[in-house]
């Protein structure tokens, strides 16, 4: 999916936790995320420290879409 | 010979998506599929079964692997077998890490077998013989067979014949062979230039693989000037799931409007992903798609504005055709809407 939209020439970021599989087939900007259950948080922090850290990675993909890069990229969260 | 093998928390009979975290556990004797493996092979024995949980070998592969070579230094064994895999994408790639490392480590062959949409077949093909398998695990007979009378041509010492002929990915090892009835270069190449100018179909002996990467699309000038839109693989549906989105291997993807919303309650919201425990998800649809932390981002003007729909399908099992096929469609809508970076939460 990631690919085709940009083909369409639609920057793009991929937030996934199986990189290498993604690497493989042809993401470019990629963030890593917690697990594949929970991307995005993690049921066994509190309430505050989830919040933390989703707001974190979803600010370092934002980033991502204004980076410049030749070649793909895994961004450090 | 001695031959050892790798299964996942599921075949080896420790749970299901529930036990996926689980350490590898190892047993002196072949268990579960190893049994049914065990018997097709007159000349190799089966002395271990090492079951791993999928979400263990492929987020603490470190670990996982420190644990597996730990057990396996203490072995002798001549051939090392994972799988079969079907379309099990985190077992796929949970039995390439394995045999790639055990390849290397130990030098022994190893042999595995996935369906050609498993993700572990691009990535460890070249690291290890995958036979061509079924989608599902009633295929579980025929890809076993498969991989067992390959190792026993390796146990016989028989000659190996190339990946299309065996029934297993090409490696991307080239190897020179004899032709068979001692046509020299110039006699084929004569022949398959006939063919070409007859126009019939003819195959070359140099087959490069396609690779079809995507340069990166341009960055977006200022963030602060965007629309960006929200798209996922993570099944989070509306509860009801309107457009009947299947739970595996989907064939079509929802657009579910989210204007006006700061984050998608647990109850109105949930994942059909039947590719991993939906529990953490469903408890918290965030956890698959941020809208809440976007809107954050949005109201804090870091970006424009939120796109009003955000575009999901599930991942797992979902082939690459279709994947190609929804990713074309969103992107017709997104490019029609002014949409002008996408964020896709995968899981």
């Amino acid at each position: 999916m990631a690919k085709e939209i940009e083909r369409a020439g639609i920057p793009i970021v991929v937030m996934c936790n199986l990189i290498d599989v993604a690497k493989t087939v042809g993401s470019n900007k990629i963030v890593p995320t917690v697990s594949v259950p929970y991307p995005l948080g993690d049921p066994t922090l509190s309430k505050e420290e989830e919040w933390a850290l989703r707001y974190h990675r979803v600010g370092v993909a934002l980033d991502a879409l204004a980076d410049d890069i030749k070649e793909a990229k895994v961004y450090r969260v | 010979m001695k031959a050892i093998h790798y299964i996942n928390q599921f075949f080896g009979q420790v749970g299901g998506e529930d036990a996926a975290d689980s350490k590898p556990i190892f047993h002196d004797k072949p268990i579960g599929c190893s049994m049914m493996l065990d018997k097709m092979l007159p000349d190799i024995e089966v002395t271990d079964t090492v079951v791993c949980g999928d979400n263990y070998i492929t987020n603490h592969t470190d670990e996982a692997l420190k644990e597996i070579f730990a057990y396996l230094d203490g072995k002798k064994f001549d051939i090392f077998f994972a799988g079969p895999a079907f379309m099990a994408g985190r077992y796929g790639v949970g039995c390439g890490i394995v045999c790639k490392a055990v390849s290397e480590r130990y030098k022994v062959p190893v042999v595995t077998s996935m369906n050609e949409e498993n993700p572990g077949v691009a990535e460890y093909r070249g690291a290890c013989y995958i036979f061509r398998g079924g989608r599902k695990a009633t295929f579980m007979k025929d890809d076993l067979t498969a991989m067992a009378a390959f190792a026993e041509k390796i146990a016989k010492g028989e000659e190996l014949l190339p990946a299309a002929e065996e029934g297993y990915f090409p490696r991307g090892i080239r190897s020179e062979i004899p032709a068979k009835n001692g046509e020299t270069a110039a006699e084929r190449v004569i022949d398959m230039l006939l063919k070409k100018l007859r126009g019939e179909p003819f195959q070359t002996e140099l087959i490069i693989p396609k690779t079809d990467k995507i340069p990166p699309a341009a960055p977006v000038k200022d963030l602060s000037k965007c629309t960006i839109a929200l798209v996922s693989s993570s099944g989070v549906v509306p509860s009801d799931n309107p457009d009947r989105i299947q739970s595996a291997s989907a064939q079509k993807w929802g657009k579910y409007d989210i204007a006006g919303r700061d984050c998608l309650p647990a109850g109105e919201f949930k994942t059909i992903h039947a590719g991993f425990d939906p529990e953490a998800m469903c408890a918290v649809p965030d956890r698959g798609i941020p809208l809440d932390a976007m809107r954050a981002y949005e109201r804090e003007g870091k970006f424009a504005k939120l796109y009003d729909y955000y575009y999901v399908t599930v991942g797992t099992g979902t082939t690459q055709n279709y994947a190609a096929k929804f990713g074309r469609e969103i992107a017709a809508e997104l490019k029609e809407a002014k949409v002008d970076a996408v964020i896709l939460t995968a899981t």
